[in-house]
């Protein structure tokens, strides 16, 4: 008998008989309806209680301001979408001058490796969403916008809309549907990469990211 | 280093519990070091729930993974299809030797000679490293409390930080040794030396392995619980990522794991979440640009469905591994994690590995408690910890007539003299002539007592049979 066989045929011969599956209840899990406004400030006071960073823009003020958050950290470059607007748009952007130069991700990683590893500054992604209670960011990464953009390079820059930050991560779940079909990597993110295993000391950037930075669209 | 650790980890006898806490007991550091790291563990935790209706939300994270034991064997089918729809391709193990040929052989396959991974208890339980390095494969931790004791040659003492008990100063020290980095107590820069060694293989390693917290059988998902960005590393750059998990780990719904999720986090290190909460549904699809081409998931067995079989002992397998129960209890505060000798250290280890080594080999384990409850009361799921350790104490001498024994090596404690004490007790007890006869007698010549009563008088004085009867000095009061 092959193992799988051998493991179901144990588990369904269980010798203290049928169990019987209890009712979950998850309404221990609502939130009460809070405005676009409650939700943006619970999501920055969470997400920078984990050290991350957040700046509310505009449709017209976030590539101004991006420009200068990577001119203060002297980024050389900044990995963005080729297709997704935000990539579009700062292609196309009037401060393109004070914008270090742009790269797309449109290889298989195999073929550049080792310059995203070492020679990418930061990286640039959009989002699916918020969530307040945990600061987290929804990310389903794409072939647009792959999966080590938000993980290789020491600075990640988020794009959040403020209409699409929802108040729990039950909730965000179920209002865009997940369970009819998930991507082949989705993920949240709720801060820099970071670590407490040396003696409970928090240090930023261990694997991933040094630094998070969201920018807020109202 | 401290005592207890330099043991080599594969050779551990479980056994041998008493004396590696007697050690432990007497090492200054060793108790320093676990006491700053589970005070600070147990503050968090509590300041993470506030504002939370927190016995209803453990109500219901003990109902999802009641319900998902419920359908365990269903899940684990509705699983496999879910997850071979998607591309990954599912294995069963039923015990560690299987599970660690399964990945041999995936290695073999596409002739990878080293292996990346990520936080994976499963993979401590299978000695996974141990394995593979004897396969000429290199196996290398890239968690960073793994990566230390890996570096040390030890074993995790703790499920969710595992070099909790060694300090910055022993950790600088031994990657200076090991690693060539400067000798210093900047924690940054530890981390940051770590970084750029770890980098370096993960771009070069041909297998990435990681753990799996929760399978979600409804869309074929593997989630990841993490906070360094090491499992994402581990299960995106190399080619092939193999998880590695248990049968229990399977819930049914995805929305299963949002209540999980804020249960775990908080019990573990008092986070409202981790940084990063990684749900794998597949493999590289033919126009994304990176990923890894195959995706594996091994379900492991490894005693699992012999804890299924009894309705009491089945609670085991509830456990989401936060390691609560370990912060809050007083005895693995004082004698750490490596005192245990098992996988799995603390109050969960204690009701999990009999069942994976045998109530013979873990005879001590379920005695290692004071009872005092606080595992179960923390325990996010509501195991009802202590009332396992009871059981398993039943069972090491033998089970009684409403608990029969059937944990594998139970009995491993009776003793024929304890068991003709307790017979002779209760044959008297039922008998009203015989307990006076008895009693009187006891009382007669209490000068021949015993004063050692085994382990029982070995931290106690015993106790001094008094010179009447209860029945004698009621008779002599008049009543
Ligand atoms: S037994 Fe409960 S408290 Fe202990 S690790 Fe498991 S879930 Fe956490």
């Amino acid at each position: 008998m092959s193992s799988r066989e051998t493991i179901l045929q144990r588990l369904r011969n269980r010798t203290g008989g049928e169990l019987t599956a209890p009712e979950c209840d998850f309404s221990v899990l609502k939130r009460p309806d809070w405005s676009t406004a409650e939700r943006i400030e619970l999501f920055e006071k969470t997400i920078e209680s984990v050290h991350g960073e957040v700046h509310r823009c505009t449709e017209d003020t976030w590539i101004g301001r991006l420009a200068e958050l990577l001119a203060t950290r002297g980024a050389r470059n900044l990995l963005v979408p080729k297709e997704h607007e935000i990539g579009l748009s700062l292609r196309s952007a009037v401060e393109r001058e004070s914008l270090p130069s742009l790269l797309i991700y449109d290889e298989p990683i195999e073929s550049w490796q080792t310059a995203l590893f070492n020679d990418v500054d930061a990286g640039i992604t959009s989002t699916r969403g918020g969530i307040a209670e945990t600061g987290s960011l929804i990310l389903w990464p794409n072939a647009d916008e792959p999966r080590l953009m938000s993980l290789v390079p020491p600075v990640h820059v988020a794009v959040l809309y403020a209409k699409e930050i929802y108040t729990t991560f039950h909730e965000a779940m179920l209002a865009q549907n997940w369970a009819a079909g998930m991507p082949t990597n989705a993920l949240l993110v709720s801060g820099p990469s970071k670590t407490a295993d040396i003696e409970q000391t928090l240090a930023y950037g261990v694997h991933g990211p040094k630094e998070l930075i969201v920018l807020i669209i109202e | 280093m401290s005592e207890t650790a330099q043991q080599s980890p594969h050779h551990i006898d479980v056994k041998e519990f008493h004396p590696r806490a007697q050690a432990a007991i007497h090492n200054p550091k060793i108790r320093q070091n676990f006491r700053k790291a589970m005070d600070g563990l147990m503050t968090k935790r509590k300041s993470a729930f506030e504002g939370w209706d927190l016995e209803t939300l453990r109500d219901l994270g003990a109902n999802i993974r009641l319900r998902a034991l419920a359908n365990l064997p269903d899940l684990l089918e509705q699983l496999e299809q879910k997850l071979t729809e998607n591309g990954i391709k599912v294995h069963w193990a039923v015990d560690s030797d299987d599970a660690c040929q399964i990945v041999r052989d995936i290695c073999v396959a596409r002739d990878a000679k080293s292996v990346i991974k990520g936080k994976s208890m499963v993979s401590e339980e299978m000695e996974l490293n141990h394995y593979l390095e004897e396969q000429g494969i290199t196996a290398l931790e890239s968690d960073l409390g793994e990566y230390i004791v890996q570096l040390a040659g030890e074993t995790p003492s703790h499920i969710i930080m595992p070099a909790i008990h060694k300090n910055t100063g022993e950790i600088s020290e031994l990657m200076h040794e090991k690693t060539g980095t400067d000798l210093s107590h900047d924690v940054e820069y530890l981390t940051t030396a770590a970084r750029l060694q770890l980098r370096e293989k993960f771009m070069n390693a041909d297998v990435g392995v990681s753990g799996v917290n929760f399978a979600v059988a409804e869309t074929g998902t593997l989630c990841l619980v993490e906070n360094e960005g090491n499992g994402r590393m581990t299960t995106t750059v190399p080619p092939c990522h193999i998880a590695v998990t248990g049968i229990e780990k399977v819930v049914p719904n995805l929305e299963d794991v949002t209540a999980l999720m804020a249960l775990l986090t908080r019990s573990a290190t008092g986070q409202h979440i981790t940084t990063y909460f990684n749900m794998i549904s597949g493999p590289r699809k033919p126009d994304e640009m990176d990923g890894p081409e195959e995706v594996h998931l091994v379900l492991v067995d490894n005693g699992r469905s012999s804890i299924y079989q009894d309705n009491e002992l089945l609670d085991t397998l509830r456990c989401i591994r936060c390691g609560a129960c370990m912060n809050h209890c007083p005895v693995y505060t004082r004698v750490g994690g490596h005192t245990y000798g098992t996988t799995y250290p603390g109050p969960i280890g204690k009701i999990l590995m009999p069942h994976l080594i045998g109530l013979d080999e873990g005879r001590h384990l379920p005695t290692a408690s004071s009872l005092c409850g606080a595992c179960g009361e923390v325990c996010p799921v509501k195991i009802p910890i202590p009332d396992l350790l009871v059981r398993l104490r039943q069972e090491s001498v033998d089970g009684d007539k409403l608990h029969p024994a059937k944990v594998n090596g139970h009995g491993a404690k009776r003793g024929a003299m304890e068991a003709m004490v307790w017979k002779g007790w209760s044959w008297m007890h039922a008998r009203p002539g015989a307990y006076r006869f008895g009693t009187n007698m006891a009382a007669r010549f209490r000068k021949l007592q015993p004063g050692k009563i085994g382990g029982w008088t070995q931290f106690r004085t015993a106790p001094k049979l008094a010179s009447k009867t209860l029945h004698e000095r009621m008779k002599e009061r008049g009543q």
